[in-house]
């Protein structure tokens, strides 16, 4: 693997560095928001980070400048900006690293993404459990208020940006902008429809733009040194830049690695993961959280970027990787992320609150050796009447463990149906969920 | 009177948002901070504070996982179930405080210390298995290290094995020390 260099973990990989503003500022931290309030429009701004070619880092990869682009700049009233700290997919950890390591670096990205879309107040949305995250966001934001980088008029220029941390209570869907929104307002964190989308119709039914923790990270850097400098990075044009992959599973060393995406799978897990933590080798991984289809060893060498990760039939997601070795039963593998998806449906559509249901009691009965012959066939039928049917993606994201394990392993379905009990196969009896 | 005391938090609170209602899950999880789980009375109150009806309140708290509408343990152990803290012995962690602690029916220890919940991803997934006891993470758990918890949980009600900032993999020096 080629040398680079690192952006967004390089101020917190520095020995003695604690994240604290007066740290932030020897490493060069809030030069950014001083250039862009000094004199850069805000559709300057906008254009430098378009022309960056950054996509949002939670997993859908919509490019963050034109996001923010589609912000009305005559409205009269309020907008907002919600900093998404919801990270919820399992497989992912790195905005709580970003913010518990180096929280100025969001907060000064979130200020200049304020300025760009004209918003004086932002939240950011973090989930319950992440307590020690939100007291040190807290305590940033007070110490930034302080120094003059936040609040009223800031460095004299008239601009007044407010931030605010909101902790969530305890769901997955809450990472869904519009369930994020929902739940902003007080209400349960159901999705909403789309359109009207949030740049128009937000919070409170004001321009509103969501952008995932890394996303923002990456904004001071990219003004700081141009849009140009960043789009040179990975896979230009279409996925530029460096992210932060989640490693974890049967690896030598898990843990957070960023990389230019024009790495693979390979150089992320044999080289700066070690390999596999015992002899046993690699049998599967997942490229991009929960949400993603399975991949196999066959994969190793596609590139980390969103487009190499589709076309291998899977998708680069939020960026957590999770490796698994020879000997993992994937009926329980998928049985186990099912079982997640069960729990964390909101229950607004029907086909994946009542279909995610059924997958986890089938596959419950396959792997207690009460498979029956017909199914594999009817677990196909579920996913398919769950894809593209539900209003938020989280229905495409759940049947993703399903489909691919029975792509890659049927045989290991079908071996558990095999070995099912004649008697039990014709018993009705429906087993009870147990999560 | 759930939040008498805690008048300068409501109004700053208040101030934060435009509307009224979007201080709901803050004032939940702070109802869950004083009585150690989320009162019908509690309920009444928020419900007052924000021009709410007390069903707005109730719809909304049954939503969220991490709140409680019952009495629960002095201290909420909660461990992560889903895959990637399993792959590394998450239901072995699991089974073990069980063995130890025997809850009853309800999660909860006759002695009304420990609740023991099995719950979905914390966000851990490189430091597995892992668990969440009140406000804090302990991370890389081994037989051993629970053992020590538990015990300085019941003695103190502290345990220094808790997670610090967290960052993996760990920087070398004093400051970067990660998850223990």
């Amino acid at each position: 693997m080629k040398t680079f260099e690192k952006i967004l973990l390089r101020n917190m990989e520095q020995p003695g560095y604690t994240g604290s503003l007066a740290d932030y500022e020897r490493a060069g931290g809030y030069q950014a928001l001083k250039t862009v309030l000094g004199g850069v429009s805000p559709a300057d701004v906008i254009e430098t980070v378009k022309q960056s070619g950054l996509r949002g880092r939670g997993g859908a990869g919509f490019p963050t400048g034109v996001k923010w682009s589609f912000i009305p700049k005559d409205h009269p009233g309020p907008k907002y900006l919600c900093c998404n700290a919801d990270e919820s997919e399992p497989g992912t950890f790195k905005d709580r690293q970003l913010m518990e390591r180096d929280p100025h670096q969001v907060l000064e990205g979130m200020a200049i993404a304020c300025y760009a879309i004209g918003a004086q107040t932002a939240y950011i949305y973090i989930r319950g459990e992440f307590r020690l995250g939100a007291t040190i966001l807290r305590r940033a934001i007070a110490e930034a208020r302080q120094a003059g980088h936040l609040g009223t008029n800031i460095y004299g220029s008239g601009v007044t940006v407010n931030i605010h941390v909101h902790e969530g209570a305890g769901a997955y869907i809450c990472g869904e902008e519009t369930a994020l929104l929902e739940s902003l307002e007080g209400k349960r964190g159901k999705p909403r429809t789309k359109p009207p989308f949030p740049a128009t119709h937000g919070l409170y039914q004001k321009p509103t733009v969501v952008n995932n923790v890394e996303t923002l990270a990456n904004v001071p850097h990219i003004v700081n040194r141009g849009g140009a400098w960043y789009a040179a990075i990975g896979v230009p044009p279409k996925s530029p830049g460096t992210r932060i992959f989640c490693l974890s599973g049967h690896v030598q060393r898990p843990g957070n690695y960023e990389l230019p995406v024009n790495a693979t799978f390979r150089d992320l897990i044999e080289e700066l993961g070690g390999g596999m933590r015992s002899d046993k080798p690699l049998k599967a991984f997942i490229p991009g959280g929960a949400s993603a289809p399975f991949l196999t060893p066959e994969h190793l060498d596609v590139q980390l970027d969103f487009e190499s990760v589709a076309r291998a039939g899977s998708m680069s997601g939020s960026g957590g990787v999770t490796v698994m070795e020879e000997g993992t039963n994937m009926v329980w593998v998928a049985l186990r992320l099912m079982e997640f998806f069960y729990h964390e449906s909101c229950g607004k559509c029907t086909p994946c609150r009542e279909g995610s249901a059924w997958i986890v009691q089938i596959l419950q009965r396959i792997l207690n050796r009460q498979g029956r012959q017909d199914d594999l066939q009817t677990l196909l039928d579920i996913c398919g009447n769950i894809g593209g049917r539900t209003v938020c993606a989280f229905g495409d994201a759940e049947i993703a463990p399903v489909q691919s394990t029975l792509k890659y392993w049927r045989s290991e379905y079908e071996a558990l149906i095999a070995e099912a009990d004649v008697l039990a196969t014709s018993r009705k009896a429906i087993p009870v969920l147990s999560v | 009177m759930v939040f008498e005391k805690h008048r300068d938090t409501i109004e700053d609170l208040l101030s934060r948002y435009p509307v009224k209602r979007s201080a709901l899950l803050p004032l939940l999880n702070l109802a869950q901070r004083e009585e150690g789980y989320v009162s019908e009375d509690a309920m009444r109150e928020i419900a007052d504070i924000l021009d709410i009806t007390l069903p707005q309140v109730f719809e909304t708290a049954t939503f969220y996982t991490m709140l409680s509408l019952k009495p629960i343990g002095k201290f909420h152990i909660q461990v992560c179930r889903s895959l990637m803290c399993a792959l590394v012995g998450a239901d072995d962690l699991l089974a073990g405080l069980r063995t130890q602690l025997e809850p009853g029916a309800d999660g909860t220890t006759a002695d009304r210390q420990f609740t023991v919940s099995a719950v979905e991803c914390l966000g851990s997934c490189a430091t597995g298995p892992m668990m969440q006891i009140n406000d804090d993470y302990y991370e890389r758990l081994t037989r051993e290290k629970v053992g020590r918890i538990v015990s300085d949980l019941r003695q103190t009600g502290d345990c220094s094995l808790k997670s610090g900032p967290f960052m993996i993999p760990e920087r070398t020096d004093a400051a970067g020390a990660g998850p223990p």
